[in-house]
């Protein structure tokens, strides 16, 4: 399976394990998305429990909360993450908050799905990586997969769970694995780790990295596309790298960051999101606080500049593996 | 020939544009006079079958349904024929709310806690509406309906304990005062972000109808609330799936000092919206509480009916501040709520029930007295848990539970952090123990 299909999958066995899950979006329904995610849920599970929206992100993400009020387990989808802003203010002011607030009676089971990230030339509006604004949230869990095999797994773990989740789908990944040199063709994910996707149940438990790569000289902790970007550089520049793709940024798997870099003593950490106040910044700064003296570089970040997407200079801003490999001379140097 | 175009700029001369900023018709010093305002008489608005199309009621929405007239007689066709019975118990929760606003007005006053927000004048929108509500409807109120809770007869001494933010606090001390939230009472969690319940009303709606249940959503937010963008989705929401929900604006006039011209209602009614959604509208008078019942009566129907959502306008007046926060000598007229046209709704409940020989000024004298003495030793129960600031709260651990349903080690940690810093500053208290 492709990331698409596997995606397609977790749902299609959500709806069929529980008849609380509820998928709402816009062209979710009858379409089955514009990436084709929702493919054949209606025609199977029923126009109740699979349809379309308004396009209102507000709306979406508000109706969400209210079913999970009432004891339904919502997945709406945001058709593509530049388009969550509008659905801010119930995300992070009602969905986030709503257990606190209420000492636990109104718990908010809900999974936002949008694709997010660049690299297919979408432009300011349809390439950008806004975790760090739902990282920066109390009561919301993060969840970015970077191969088919982990997205139905960490999906279905992310329905499942009691909180609510903000899955964000690397797109540029959805049809196959990236090594981040645009010139090069995506291959197909069949070819590859992590396409050995079961039709039918299993999770991969939220709040667990991934050690993707083992490696001995340097830690580089990153998530989604850059998984594979960074692997590429690593494999370029013939470095002994450790790569340790987080899976979830909230909750974060600490116990594995921690151990590999007093292991290898040295840290790189690679996101596509923007820099300023990047969830890369919270990555260093943890690493600091818990591995200062076993540290033998500055932990370096490689990330996107802070810029707006530019859309004829994508390539430009797109973290490859030639900035990667950069870091990565700079981190090795000493 | 001179030409007409300005040369440098190459504009011709046109008059400036002007910007419309809207006045309230009255400010401090000015005297109120309502007589611009066209209340039509009871009786006049006509009552559709609740299942008529929204297109053949477009009047309605610029219409006022009132039951009461001038005398205090309850007049057809919105007349929803209740027993004395009903209308005695239905003016007791409205007393009830008044006296419960007084003393916890005072209480802040007093400091016993941070803040607090009266609905006096505006009681029959909470409290008449939830009587012609079902126990289980769920209910999605904006921070001025607490009579609903009250015509539930939910615990005083809880939504105290909740004001106070004491050790008792179903909320645990996390919610500013007034923002209740208890699932057994069908009241969902209120937010101080304006208008949020709104598509969580319809959500809620939607949820039941997709699993067939048989109950009904109920939402409630200000008119200057209608101008943010979780309304319109609402609206938006509601009529496309046809959800089984009320939506209530509460027209009270003010948006703490914005007057309800800034919410667009100088241009036309709030009901009004309703029209360009495809969706029933009434606008009803506020301030009569057989009017709210029968109106709310006939969009309950209408939703359980599989009719679809009503969106009601409940035209009345905000009598007093905003909040304990807030000053409207500052900025409206002094005698404003005394020339409000559509009177008191309780005062107008009482009199409705004395006319028909169930009720007597005595009567009613003896019942704000036991009502004023059911409050406060409800409060004097309430402060033996605590008022805020002085300890009594819940303790401090719970501050990082519920923020997910397990606890992460990131706020295990920061548990950790704040009992150290506890320790240092008071060594001998343990953690629920009053500082």
């Amino acid at each position: 399976m492709n990331m698409i299909e596997a995606i397609n999958s977790a749902m299609d066995v959500a709806l069929a394990r529980d008849s609380n899950v509820t998928i709402l979006g816009e062209d979710v329904g009858f379409f089955g998305g514009v990436f084709r995610a929702t493919a054949g849920l209606q025609a199977k599970h029923g126009k109740t429990r699979v349809f379309d929206t308004p396009i209102t992100e507000c709306g979406i993400i508000g109706v969400a909360v209210g079913m999970a009020a009432y004891g339904l387990r919502p997945v709406p989808e945001i058709q593509f993450a530049d388009y969550i802003y509008p659905a801010l203010d119930q995300l992070v002011s009602e969905a986030a908050r709503l257990r606190y607030r209420s000492a636990g009676e109104f718990p908010m089971p809900i999974t936002v799905r949008s694709p997010f990230g660049g690299g297919i030339f979408g432009g300011q509006t349809h390439s950008q990586s806004p975790e760090g604004i739902f990282t920066h949230v109390s009561g919301l869990k993060t969840v970015v997969p970077s191969n088919p095999y982990d997205a139905k797994g960490l999906l279905l773990a992310s329905i499942e769970d009691n909180d609510p989740t903000i899955f964000f789908e690397p797109k540029r990944i959805y049809n196959g694995p990236f090594d981040g040199h645009y010139d090069r063709p995506v291959s197909p994910w069949a070819k590859h780790e992590g396409s050995e996707v079961p039709e039918g149940y299993y999770t991969v438990p939220l709040g667990k990295a991934a050690i993707v790569r083992a490696g001995a000289d340097v830690t580089i902790l990153t998530y989604g596309t850059m998984v594979h970007v960074a692997r590429a550089a690593v494999e370029e520049l013939g470095v002994d790298a450790e790569v340790i793709d987080l899976r979830t940024l909230v909750p974060l798997d600490i116990e594995t960051i921690e151990a590999s870099v007093k292991k290898t003593g040295r840290c790189l950490i690679v996101h596509e999101a923007t820099r300023t106040s990047g969830f890369g910044a919270e990555l260093a700064a943890m690493v600091q606080e818990r591995c200062f003296y076993h540290l033998e570089a500055p932990v370096e970040r490689v990330t996107g500049f802070d810029t707006p997407y530019p859309h004829s200079l994508e390539w430009a801003y797109f973290p490859g593996p030639i900035r990667i490999g950069m870091a990565l001379e700079k981190v090795m140097k000493d | 020939m001179t030409s007409e175009v300005d040369s440098e700029s190459g504009r011709r001369n046109l008059p400036p544009l002007s910007l419309h900023i809207p006045e309230p018709h009255y400010r401090p010093g000015d005297v109120a006079d309502f007589s611009n305002i066209a209340i039509p008489a009871a009786g006049v608005t006509p009552r559709p079958d609740s299942a008529a199309a929204a297109a053949t009621m477009r009047d309605m929405v610029y219409g006022l349904v009132r039951v009461l007239d001038d005398d205090g007689k309850a007049v057809e066709p919105w007349d929803p024929r209740l027993t004395p019975e009903r209308l005695r118990a239905m003016l007791r929760a409205m007393a009830l709310t008044r006296a419960f606003d007084e003393r916890m007005f005072r209480a802040q006053r007093q400091g016993k806690t941070s803040f607090y927000m009266k609905s006096t004048g505006e009681e029959a929108v909470a409290v008449a509406a939830t009587f012609a509500l079902d126990r289980e409807d769920m209910c999605f109120p904006s921070y001025r309906q607490q009579g609903i809770l009250i015509a539930r007869d939910w615990s005083l001494v809880d939504m105290m304990n909740q004001i106070y933010s004491n050790k008792a606090d179903r909320l645990k001390g996390r919610q500013l005062p007034i923002m209740y939230s208890t699932r057994e009472g069908a009241f969902f969690s209120i937010s101080g972000n304006l208008a949020t319940q709104y598509p969580q009303a319809v959500g809620w709606a939607m949820a039941s109808a997709a699993k067939g249940d048989t109950k009904i959503a109920a939402t409630w937010c200000g008119e200057g609330s209608t101008a943010e963008g979780d309304f319109h989705s609402a609206c938006m929401f509601a009529t496309v799936y046809r959800a089984p929900v009320i939506l209530n604006v509460v027209n009270n006039q003010w948006a703490i000092s914005s007057f309800a011209g800034f919410a667009g209602g100088d241009e036309t009614t709030f009901a009004a919206r309703a029209v360009g959604y495809g969706m029933a509208g009434l606008r009803v008078d506020g301030n009569d509480p057989l009017a709210v019942y029968a109106a709310t009566a006939w969009a309950a129907e209408r939703a359980r009916t599989n009719h679809g959502p009503t969106l009601i306008e409940h035209f009345t007046y905000r009598a007093e501040g905003h909040s304990t926060s807030d000053d409207p000598s500052q900025y409206r007229s002094a005698d404003e709520g005394a020339h409000w046209p559509l009177g008191d709704p309780i005062a107008r409940l009482k009199t409705h029930l004395i006319g028909l020989g169930e009720w007597s000024d005595d009567r009613h004298a003896t019942q704000d007295l036991e009502l004023a003495e059911l409050v406060k030793a409800s409060a004097k129960e309430a402060e033996k848990n605590g008022i805020l600031g002085h300890g009594m709260h819940q303790p401090f651990e719970t501050m990082f539970e519920d923020v997910f349903e397990e606890m992460p080690w990131h706020l295990k940690e920061q548990s950790a952090q704040m009992a150290a810093e506890r320790t240092r500053k008071w060594p001998d208290k343990k953690s629920g123990d009053p500082v």
